[in-house]
């Protein structure tokens, strides 16, 4: 029951939120923070609640749906899920806040919209039915695609569109495979059924279950993003409000690991041990080029949105690795990068509200002016760059060493990512940060972090270096469910 | 024949009883719009009501069979056409059109002929029931005297329909010399053994497939149709998209059924032909279109390809989600349809996606619906074609037919970019709007609201539809 009200309370607050426009433009920001605290503090709940189930579900809900096909209403949370729903409100409590002063267009149906995100992507991360996964896999993308198209930036229909046409395609190729499994699984064992548990024993030719697999990677692979189906990323991310970014990269990506750990390991364990030298391969190349990519920006929201690729590559590799230990760093990269990035993106949204340019060559010496805020990017910099003792080293760290075990030459590749972050990380802070302020309006317009934003900032490098000097619990938590993934795989 | 035998035809007689009243009203009495319409309104309650009642189901003569299946579709025509009707009684004042009350009349004898068509099990019923329905239609379309589209449209369906109708008939006629019988159900047991009557018979039947395309608009048949929609009065390009399609398809679905083909048969290559053609080419035309009519109408197209793609292994296996498909997407067309006939202006109809600009923070629930239909459309979930299209994907899987799934696929993701088009620009601000400001009325909003109802309900819970849809095809010889 209380998987069900994590996702209505957001549901319900959104519905709240737009009709209280009306009354008061600021009444929504608080409906929809509130809502967020409320739920936020549910999920804690959660935690609290004495593990005694049988398996590794600590709370389940199961219902019947649409009894005819065999659909089940049927949520589930484990330690992995709980995790990321956590990750999920604690951005949304920031997206929300973050956007105090900088939404100002129709306040009521923006917060629809990005409660309405919010819960599609925590239902995608409690389903256990892979109907109910699809539909919420498929109801987060439209929000999203408002979030871009109405509250973007220059070029935003453009993104909007391709990050729904990107996405929707693959999801469509993901139903396709969803629905050959129901069809194997129902001819061979005569119960037709979405359940992810009972779909778990179905057993698949290799030929089928390559193609399965793929069905489910490619939209998976879409998501992440994997070179070479990162082209939606840069342009979304970029165009989007930095709420949205914040969003994107933080949590609409994460979707992307959930489901490979979720689904395709399991469900898949030879189909998808045959293509991961390919995959992997790939996750190095995007680990490298996405960090190329963004030494070479301009535009430094466009910057930020390439280290994304160059950080979710060690995703796919942990994951794709395999060992245990390779799974936990990709779990806590996906953690990390989410908490890092959301961060940087929230940190460039409040360079542009205040002297409405993106462009690193017109930006320069804001050091000079706002402290707050260039320690504040200094830190998410070296974050970014794992710096041991905050989270995001634990996660590299992990996955490459997990990696090693399995593929020592592409571990090592991989570990060159590291130096390349380094370089494009420093270069934010040298361009940015550094140096002589070249840009009058910015001499004029340039107000350091106010109260809420430093509050924003702080909460974050809290988060950061709890995970990084004390990772302990967050492994404690998944270390159940990865090892029976990865015992599956291997 | 007793009397009492003929009484499963009720709805059929109240129908035409109907006509016959409103046509005397109308010869005796000059201000009868409004008399005409309450007529319409109330022949369509009665003989939807009767198919509520005992009436014990037969087939009638080898011509019409009052069957489960028939009631059915019956219901959705009679529904759909009480819907149109609401709306035109909105639209028709807009266009200050002369001599309203003939156009409900001809709305109600276009339904009675959708109603003979889902009955049907003769190539003579089929035939009756399709010209009593184009032809009103020739007259709906050009409806408006002063609209020179219109006209035109009317025109081209005229040529057109007449010539597929010929070509109907000429296949029949071929099918006739080879078989002997117009009966669907002893087509299946008359099957020729002699070469030469075989050639016969195949020709008449790509005869007859071919006139079904052409009505359905599948591809390469379907180049009438934008026109049509564009020219034609908003209601009425909903009935044309609905009614008309859906009841002509409900018949091909009862044909092809009771030919009993073999899964091997060459009927369903080239049943294969048209559905990917349509797929393919609906989809794609439709980029490019900057009018929402001709997009709806190639979009139209598409959708009759998907519903093709269950069958194509056999009729029975894919029946039940081409069924479903067929009643869903009705309903988000005719939502679709509704919007931009109620917010047409007494120049033009609201059809350019400019006309939309905005409109969701002018009329934000209207613009919701709308977009709900175009999601629905498009296929996203928590509305009825997500369950429909999961549908059609899952029976087509089922039997294995990868091709036509990979097509769908393909042409369901064409298909996102147009629709998307026309939400954002729903959804964009935008200063001025030269739309209809005035609140809708009661009736049409009604009529949206349960529209939408059905769309967003039976999306979230489709278990009452499935069950009914189970129940209805239980009892079709198989």
């Amino acid at each position: 029951m209380i998987l069900i009200l994590l996702l209505a309370i957001p549901i319900l607050g959104g519905l709240l939120s737009w009709g209280a426009e009306k009354w008061n433009p600021s009444l929504p920001r608080w409906i929809s923070l509130l809502a967020l605290m409320a739920d936020f503090v549910l999920a804690l709940l959660l935690w609290m609640i004495p593990r005694t189930h049988s398996g590794t579900w600590f709370a389940q809900f199961d219902a019947a749906w649409i009894s005819q096909w065999g659909v089940r209403f049927h949520l589930g949370i484990d330690g992995l899920s709980f995790l990321l729903v956590l990750l999920t409100l604690f951005l949304g409590i920031l997206s929300v806040i973050s956007s105090w002063r900088s939404i100002q267009f129709r306040v009521g149906f923006f917060h629809l919209n990005l409660m309405w995100v919010l819960s599609g992507i925590i239902g995608v991360f409690l389903a256990l039915d892979l109907f109910l996964f699809y539909f919420f896999w498929e109801l987060m993308l439209v929000p999203m695609y408002f979030l871009i198209g109405i509250w973007g930036h220059e070029n935003r229909t453009y993104a909007a569109m391709k990050f729904f046409l990107f996405t929707q395609a693959s999801g469509l190729l993901m139903l396709l495979s969803i629905l050959g499994l129901y069809s194997i699984h129902g001819l061979s064992t005569g119960t037709y059924t979405f359940d992810y548990p009972q779909l778990l024993s179905t057993t698949l030719s290799p030929r089928t279950g390559l193609f399965l697999m793929l069905g489910f990677f490619i939209a998976f692979a879409v998501k992440l993003p994997m070179v070479p189906l990162h082209t939606w990323l840069p342009d979304a991310h970029t165009e989007a409000p930095t709420a949205g970014s914040v969003i994107l990269a933080g949590l609409l990506l994460k979707t992307g690991g959930y489901g490979l750990i979720r689904f395709i390991l399991p469900l898949f364990p030879s189909p998808a041990h045959q293509v991961s030298p390919i995959v992997m391969a790939l996750a190095v190349a995007g680990i490298l080029y996405g960090g190329i990519m963004a030494f070479s920006q301009k535009d430094l929201k466009r910057l930020v949105a390439y280290t994304s690729v160059s950080h979710l590559g060690f995703v796919l590799l942990g994951v794709f690795a395999g060992t245990p230990l390779a799974l936990q760093g990709a779990v806590i990269q996906m953690i990390c990068h989410g908490l890092s990035t959301g961060g940087l993106f929230i940190l460039v949204g409040g360079i542009q509200d205040r002297i409405r340019t993106r462009n690193i060559d017109k930006l320069g010496g804001i050091g000079s002016i706002a402290p707050r805020m260039t320690h504040s990017a200094l830190f998410f910099a070296l974050a970014s760059l794992g710096l041991p003792g905050i989270g995001n080293f634990i996660g590299e760290f992990l996955t490459l060493l997990g990696t090693y075990e399995v593929h020592p030459l592409l571990g090592a590749l991989a570990s060159f990512g590291s130096v390349i972050s380094a370089v494009y990380s420093l270069r934010i802070i040298q361009t940015v940060f550094h140096g002589s302020l070249n840009n009058t309006l910015a001499a004029e317009r340039l107000v350091d972090l106010s109260g809420r934003e430093t509050l924003i900032m702080a909460t974050l490098v809290v988060a950061l270096l709890w995970i990084g000097m004390n990772p302990q619990p967050l492994l404690n938590a998944t270390s159940v469910e990865l090892d029976k993934v990865s015992h599956a795989y291997h | 024949m007793p009397i009492t035998n003929l009484l499963p035809l009720a709805p059929f007689f109240v129908l035409s009883g109907t006509i016959i009243l409103s046509l005397f009203t109308s010869a005796f009495s000059i201000k009868t719009s409004n008399t005409t319409y309450g007529l319409t309104l109330a022949g369509i309650a009665v003989s939807f009501g009767i198919l509520f009642l005992p009436i014990p189901y037969a087939q009638i003569t080898p011509l019409i069979a009052m069957d489960t299946y028939a009631a059915y579709y019956l219901g959705v025509i009679l529904l759909s056409s009480f819907g149109i009707a609401l709306l035109s009684h909105d639209y028709l004042p807009l266009k200050k059109t002369e001599a309203t009350h003939e156009y409900y009349l001809i709305l109600l004898l276009a339904t009675l002929g959708a109603c003979v068509l889902v009955a049907s099990t003769h190539f003579a019923s089929f035939l009756l029931g399709l010209e009593i329905l184009s032809i009103s239609l020739y007259a709906l379309i050009s409806y408006s005297r002063e609209d020179l589209r219109g006209l035109e449209a009317g025109t081209k369906y005229l040529v057109l329909a007449g010539t597929s109708s010929a070509l109907l008939l000429f296949g029949m006629a071929l099918t006739y010399a080879s078989t002997g019988t117009l009966e669907f159900g002893r087509l299946a047991n008359s099957l020729p053994q002699n070469p030469n009557l075989q050639s016969v018979l195949s020709l008449g039947g790509a005869m007859i497939l071919t006139g079904i395309g052409f009505k359905l608009a599948l591809a390469p048949f379907h180049i009438w149709s934008p026109d049509i929609y564009e020219g034609a009065p908003a209601p009425i390009a909903a009935f044309v998209a609905t009614v008309s399609k859906g009841s002509i398809f409900a018949l091909l679905l009862r044909f092809l059924l009771a030919l009993r083909l073999a899964p091997d048969s060459r009927v369903f290559s080239l049943l294969a032909i048209l559905a990917s053609a349509s797929i393919l080419i609906g989809n794609l035309t439709a980029l490019r279109q900057s009018n929402i009519k001709r997009i709806l109408a190639y979009s139209s197209t598409a959708h009759l390809g998907y519903l093709l793609v269950p069958i194509l292994a056999g009729v029975s296996s894919g029946l039940h989600a081409s069924t479903f498909y067929l009643v869903s997407y009705m309903i988000t067309s005719l939502i679709a349809f509704s919007v931009i006939s109620l917010l047409s202006t007494p120049e033009r109809d609201a059809d350019q996606i400019s006309d939309y600009l905005g409109l969701f923070w002018k009329r934000p629930g209207v613009a919701t619906l709308f977009s709900a239909s175009l999601l629905s459309l498009a296929g996203m979930p928590l509305t009825l074609g997500f369950v429909g299209k999961l549908y059609l994907i899952t029976a087509a899987v089922n039997s294995a037919l990868w091709v036509p799934v990979a097509i769908l696929i393909g042409g369901s993701a064409i298909g996102l970019y147009y629709y998307l088009k026309i939400i954002l620009s729903v959804f964009t601000p935008s200063p001025d709007s030269n739309l209809v400001q005035k609140p809708f009325s009661i009736p049409a909003r009604s009529t949206l609201l349960i529209l939408s109802g059905a769309l967003l309900g039976l999306g979230i819970y489709p278990s009452p539809l499935l069950m009914l849809i189970q129940r209805t095809l239980e009892n079709l010889p198989q």
